[in-house]
C-alpha cells in the first residue's frame, strides 16, 4: 500500500483528438445541430459547392478530430482549417448561435502547436524552416514592436516614392520572383504615420464625449490619413480625442492565424496602455477598422482562462466601440454636413457585419450625407477574399472571391466604393487595378470628413 | 471494377475538381440534416451539366453502383444519406437560372439553385416562387422537388408539387426524359408527379420548369400571444372552419419561443405559452378588415396580446425567427428529433394535448413549431443522443406521435420526406398491397434499385423483390399478404 509510485511520465503529444490548452471546446462544437442553414452564407461554399468547405462541414471535421475519429494530421482537416476565411458570416446566421470563430481559431492553434512540435518522422508535417522564420519574424517581432513596424513601413514607403517600385515593376523582377500579385497588395503608405504619444485633440463646440482612438499597426502607417479623418469627424461630433501612448497592434492576425499566445501578449499590452491612458475617464475606445474592432471586443474571450486579466479585459471591452456604431449611437452631427453628390456602394467588412453585427449604422451614416446616393451591391456582406493573410495562404480562392466582389460592386455603377477595413480596402484596390478600373475606394469616415469640410478630395472630383 | 477504376472513370467525366475521393472529405457527406444514421459514400461527384449527369448515371448503371442525388444536404429525413455507399451526385454547381418568362408565369432552372435566391432574383421583377420551406436560405430547388417541400405559405399556395410544371429526368439507364413542357396541362400519365416527393428514387433531376407568381400587392403580419398552446391551436381550427384562407398560420410554443425570442428580438413576453403568426396577403383594399376578423377569432379564443409587425423589416424579423426556430434547437439540447406528421386541422388541439402528455411520460422536453394552417405538426423531441436511455425514450415519443397522428386520420410526413427517418413507419400507414403498388411503380423507373436505394420502403423490404412478388401474387391464394407473411422478418437489404 505504501509503495511509492514513480511519477508518471508525461503523456506523449497525441494526434488523436485535441489536447493541451486552446482546444476547441466539445460543448461549443456540439451546439451545431447540422441543419445547414449556414451553407449559403459561406464564401468558400459558394465558390466550391463542397460540403467540407462549408461551416457545417468544417465543424463536422472538428467534431471528428475532437472525438478521436480523425487524426489532427488529416490533410483534409488541416486544409479546411486553412481554407476558412474566418469571416464568420456563418456565425451571424446560425440559429443555434454556434461560436464558430472561437472553435476555428482554437483548431488552428492546435494545428500550429502540433507543427511546431512535429519531429518530421510522425504523421504531421513539421513547419517548413522558411515558414517558421517568417512566422517568427512577422508574428513574433514585427507586429509586436510598433517602432519596428513603423521602420518597416518607412522602408516600404521609400520603395514606393524613390522609384524603385517603378523600376521593379517595369523590369519584370516581380514576375520573375513570382511576387507580382503580392506586390500589388502593397498599400500606398501615408505621408505621415499616426504615432500615439498622448496627443489630445479638443472637441469642436460643446464637449459631449472623451474618447480614445486606437491607431493600430497597418492603419497607423498605410492608412494614417483615415485616422486623421476619423479624428476630425469625432471632433466635429463634440468628442475630445486622445491617443494614449504605448499601445500597438490589436493582435488580429495572430488570433485569426492560431497564434493565440501572441494575440494575448498584444491584448495585455493594449489593456495596460489604455489603463495608463485613463480608461476610467474615457466614454469610449474608438476603432475604425472592422477586423481590429472585432478583435478588441473579444479580448474577454481571448483571456478568459486568465483570472488575473479577465476582469481587466472586461472593463476594457465594455468601452470599445466601432466608430460607425459610436457615431450612430451618440447621434451624428448632421447640421454641419455639406453636400457630397456622389454615387456610393458599400462593401461590408465581414468583421463589422458578421463578427460585430454592425450593418445598419454604416448605411445610416452614408445616407446622412446630403447628395450622396447609396446603391446596394449584390452580396454586399459576402467576404471579398482578403481575410488577413488569406491572399498568401489561399491565392486562388482569394482571387476568385475578389473578382466576384468587384463585379458586384461595379455592376451598381457606383463612383466610389465605401468600406471600413484595411484588408478590404487593399483587396478592392488590387482587383480594381487588375481590371484596369479607376474607382476610388474610401472609408466611410473619409466621406463624412469630406462632407464636413465641404471639400472633395482629388480622387472624388 | 475496382474503386480506383471507378474514381478514374468519374474523373474523366467531371474532371479533377468535380470529384471528392479522400476518405476524410467523404465523411462530411455521410449524412444530411438528419444525423440519426450515417454512411460514407464511395465517391462524390459535382457535375455542372446534364451531359455529365447522364455519363455518371450510365457508368453507375453499367457497374451496378448506387447513385444518390444531393442538393445542399439540408433534408431532415436522411434522404441524401448513402445507405449503401456508392456515388453521391451533388447538384450544388448546377445552380443556374436558365430562363425567366414572367409573361407566362414560369421559369426554368437547374436543380442546384437555392430556393431563396430564386425568390430574391424574381422579386426585383415583381414575382416569387411560392414554396418557402424554413431552410430556404440554403436548400435547393432539386431537393424541394424530391421531398415535395412545404413551408409556411403552402396553406394558401400549395406545396412544391403545385409549382412544378415539368422536370428533366435522367432515368436509371442514363436516358433523358422531359415530364412536361412548362405549361400547366399535361396529357397522359403525370410523370412530374412520379418525380415530386420520390426522394431521388425514380430519376436524377437535371432541370425543371417552375410556376412563378406575382408578389401580392399587400401583406400584413401579426403575432397573437397565448397563455397556452391549446387556444392557439383552437384559433387555427376556428379560422380554417370559418372559411378564411390566410397566407400563413404558424404556431410556436413556449420552448420554441425560448430558443428564438432573444436571438431574433421578437419581444414576446417571457413565459408566454404560444405565439400564432397570422399572415394575410392580397389586394390592399379590405385586407385590414379581413385581418381584423381573424384577430377577433384569436381574441375570442383567449389571445392575451396581438402584436402587428408594422414595417417590412419587422415582418422579415418575425419570419426569420420562425424559420430559424428548428435550427435554434441547439440552444436547448445537443440533439433533436423533428417529427413531421399531419393531422386534420380540427384535431390540432387534441394532438397538442397528447404531445404534452407524451413529453411528461417520456420525461423529455418537446418543443412545437409548426405549419398549423396546414395541420402539419413539428413536435421537436429534445434529448442527448450520447445517452442510450434518452435515445430510447425519444424514439418512444416519436413512435407514439406517429401512431396518434395516423389514428387521427393524418399522415406520417408533411414535407420532410420519408428517407430513413420514417421508413419503418411506412408500414403503420400502408399495408402490403399499398407498398406493393408503390414498389411496382418504383421498379418501372429503377429496375436495378440503384437510385438512392434503402429509402422510403421499410428496411426489411426490398422494393424490387416486393414488386416481383406482387406479380406472382395474382396466382397465389391469399395474395401478396400471404407471400409477405411467409418471408417473415427476413431483412432484404
Amino acid at each position: 500500500m505504501s509503495t511509492a509510485l514513480a511519477p508518471a511520465p508525461a503523456p506523449p503529444r497525441t494526434l488523436v483528438g485535441f489536447s493541451g490548452k486552446d482546444s476547441p471546446e466539445p460543448a461549443l462544437i456540439n451546439t451545431c445541430v447540422h441543419c445547414g442553414l449556414c451553407l449559403s452564407s459561406c464564401p468558400t461554399y459558394r465558390e466550391t459547392g463542397l460540403e467540407m468547405s462549408s461551416p457545417r462541414g468544417r465543424i463536422y471535421l472538428m467534431k471528428a478530430v475532437s472525438e478521436g475519429r480523425m487524426s489532427l494530421a488529416s490533410e483534409v482537416f488541416q486544409g479546411q482549417m486553412s481554407e476558412c476565411l474566418n469571416c464568420r458570416a456563418c456565425e451571424a446566421v446560425c440559429p443555434s448561435g454556434v461560436q464558430y470563430g472561437a472553435i476555428v481559431e482554437a483548431s488552428r492553434a492546435q494545428i500550429q502547436t502540433a507543427r511546431e512540435h512535429a519531429s518530421g518522422t510522425g504523421p504531421i508535417r513539421p513547419q517548413g524552416a522558411s515558414v517558421g522564420l517568417i512566422r517568427a519574424f512577422v508574428f513574433g517581432r514585427l507586429f509586436k514592436s510598433m517602432a519596428m513596424f513603423r521602420g518597416f513601413s518607412w522602408l516600404m514607403k521609400m520603395y514606393q516614392v524613390t522609384g524603385v517600385q517603378w523600376l521593379a515593376r517595369n523590369l519584370g523582377i516581380l514576375k520573375l520572383m513570382g511576387t507580382s500579385e503580392m506586390e500589388l497588395m502593397l498599400p500606398r503608405f501615408s505621408s505621415t504615420f499616426t504615432v500615439p504619444k498622448g496627443q489630445v485633440y479638443p472637441a469642436e463646440g460643446t464637449k459631449r464625449q472623451r474618447v480614445a482612438l486606437m491607431p493600430g499597426c497597418i492603419m497607423s502607417t498605410a492608412f494614417a490619413h483615415v485616422h486623421e479623418a476619423t479624428i476630425r469627424v469625432l471632433q466635429k461630433n463634440g468628442c475630445e480625442v486622445v491617443l494614449p501612448p504605448n499601445q500597438g497592434c490589436c493582435g488580429a492576425l495572430h488570433t485569426h492565424g492560431g497564434d493565440l499566445d501572441g494575440g494575448r501578449e498584444l491584448a495585455r499590452t493594449n489593456i495596460v496602455a489604455l489603463e495608463q491612458g485613463g480608461l476610467d475617464e474615457l466614454d469610449a475606445i474608438i476603432i475604425n477598422a472592422a477586423g481590429c474592432g472585432s478583435t478588441l471586443k473579444e479580448y474577454g474571450h481571448l483571456l478568459h482562462e486568465d483570472p488575473a486579466w479577465h476582469d481587466r479585459a472586461g472593463k476594457f471591452v465594455a468601452k470599445v466601440k466601432d466608430v460607425h456604431e459610436f457615431l450612430a449611437q451618440i447621434g451624428l452631427n448632421t447640421a454641419d454636413l455639406k453636400p457630397l453628390p456622389v454615387k456610393v456602394t458599400y462593401q461590408e467588412p465581414c468583421h463589422l457585419a458578421h463578427a460585430q453585427r454592425i450593418t445598419a449604422q454604416p448605411r445610416q451614416l452614408l445616407n446622412a450625407i446630403p447628395g450622396l446616393k447609396l446603391v446596394e451591391m449584390a452580396e454586399s456582406s459576402l467576404c471579398c477574399g482578403s481575410a488577413g493573410v488569406y491572399n498568401i495562404t489561399q491565392p486562388e480562392l482569394a482571387s476568385s472571391l475578389g473578382a466576384r466582389k468587384i463585379e458586384n460592386a461595379l455592376a451598381t455603377g457606383a463612383e466610389v466604393i465605401a468600406t471600413a477595413n484595411p484588408g478590404c480596402a487593399l483587396q478592392l484596390a488590387v482587383e480594381l487595378k487588375k481590371k484596369g478600373r479607376d474607382v476610388p475606394v474610401r472609408y466611410i469616415v473619409e466621406l463624412l470628413d469630406e462632407s464636413y469640410r465641404g471639400v472633395r478630395s482629388k480622387s472624388l472630383a | 471494377m475496382t474503386h480506383l477504376e471507378l474514381v478514374s472513370e468519374l474523373r474523366h467525366i467531371v474532371g479533377e475538381r468535380g470529384l471528392v475521393s479522400d476518405p476524410d472529405a467523404l465523411m462530411t457527406y455521410n449524412a444530411d440534416g438528419c444525423v440519426m444514421d450515417t454512411h460514407d459514400p464511395d465517391v462524390v461527384v459535382l457535375p455542372t451539366t446534364t451531359e455529365q449527369v447522364v455519363a455518371v448515371v450510365k457508368l453507375a448503371a453499367r457497374e451496378h453502383v448506387p447513385v444518390i442525388a444531393r442538393g445542399a444536404g439540408t433534408g431532415l429525413s436522411g434522404g441524401a444519406t448513402p445507405m449503401r455507399g456508392g456515388i453521391v451526385l451533388v447538384t450544388s454547381r448546377m445552380d443556374k437560372i436558365l430562363e425567366i418568362d414572367t409573361r407566362n408565369n414560369r421559369c426554368r432552372v437547374q436543380p442546384g439553385v437555392i430556393n431563396f435566391e430564386l425568390t430574391a432574383f424574381l422579386k426585383s421583377r415583381g414575382y416569387h416562387f411560392a414554396a418557402d420551406p424554413s431552410s430556404q436560405k440554403a436548400c435547393t430547388i432539386g431537393g424541394n422537388i424530391a421531398n415535395n417541400s412545404g413551408g409556411p405559405h403552402c396553406i394558401k399556395y400549395g406545396v412544391t408539387g403545385s409549382h412544378v410544371l415539368g422536370v428533366q429526368m435522367v432515368l436509371a439507364d442514363g436516358s433523358i426524359f422531359w415530364s412536361g413542357e412548362g405549361i400547366v396541362e399535361q396529357p397522359g400519365y403525370d410523370l412530374t408527379g412520379v418525380t415530386v416527393g420520390a426522394e431521388g428514387t425514380t430519376c436524377v433531376i437535371t432541370e425543371c420548369w417552375l410556376k412563378i407568381l406575382p408578389v401580392p400587392e399587400a401583406t400584413r403580419v401579426v403575432m397573437a400571444v397565448f397563455n397556452d398552446i391549446r387556444p392557439a391551436a383552437e384559433t387555427v381550427s376556428a379560422v380554417i372552419a370559418g372559411g378564411f384562407l390566410p397566407a400563413a398560420l404558424e404556431v410556436m410554443d413556449t420552448l420554441a419561443l425560448k430558443a428564438v425570442n432573444d436571438a431574433y428580438q421578437m419581444g414576446i413576453p417571457p413565459g408566454a405559452g404560444a405565439a400564432l403568426i397570422i399572415e394575410v396577403d392580397g389586394v390592399d383594399d379590405g385586407l385590414d378588415d379581413l385581418l381584423a376578423e381573424i384577430v377577433q377569432i384569436a381574441k375570442d379564443k383567449g389571445a392575451i396580446e396581438v402584436r402587428p409587425a408594422k414595417t417590412p423589416q419587422e415582418q422579415v424579423n418575425v419570419w426569420a425567427a420562425r424559420k430559424n426556430a428548428f435550427g435554434a434547437m441547439g440552444r436547448l439540447a445537443p440533439t433533436y428529433h423533428l417529427v413531421d406528421t399531419v393531422v386534420p386541422r380540427t384535431k390540432l388541439p387534441a394532438i397538442m394535448d397528447d404531445v404534452k402528455r407524451i413529453s411528461k411520460e417520456v420525461n423529455l422536453p418537446i418543443a412545437n413549431v409548426f405549419h398549423a394552417g396546414d395541420g402539419n405538426l413539428h413536435p421537436i423531441v429534445l434529448f442527448d443522443s450520447t445517452d442510450p436511455d434518452q435515445n430510447a425514450r425519444a424514439h418512444k415519443a416519436v413512435e407514439e406521435i406517429m401512431r396518434l397522428s395516423i389514428g387521427y386520420g393524418g399522415v406520417i410526413s408533411g414535407e420532410h420526406g420519408v428517407g430513413i427517418e420514417k421508413q419503418e413507419f411506412m408500414s403503420y400507414m400502408f399495408n402490403d398491397d399499398d407498398l406493393g403498388a408503390m414498389a411496382a411503380l418504383h421498379e418501372a423507373f429503377d429496375p436495378e434499385d440503384l437510385l438512392n436505394p434503402g429509402k422510403i420502403f421499410p428496411r426489411k423490404v426490398n422494393p424490387n423483390e416486393l414488386a416481383a412478388t406482387r406479380r406472382q401474387a395474382s396466382t397465389v391464394p391469399g395474395g401478396l399478404a400471404a407471400i409477405v407473411a411467409k418471408h417473415g422478418e427476413k431483412v432484404w437489404i
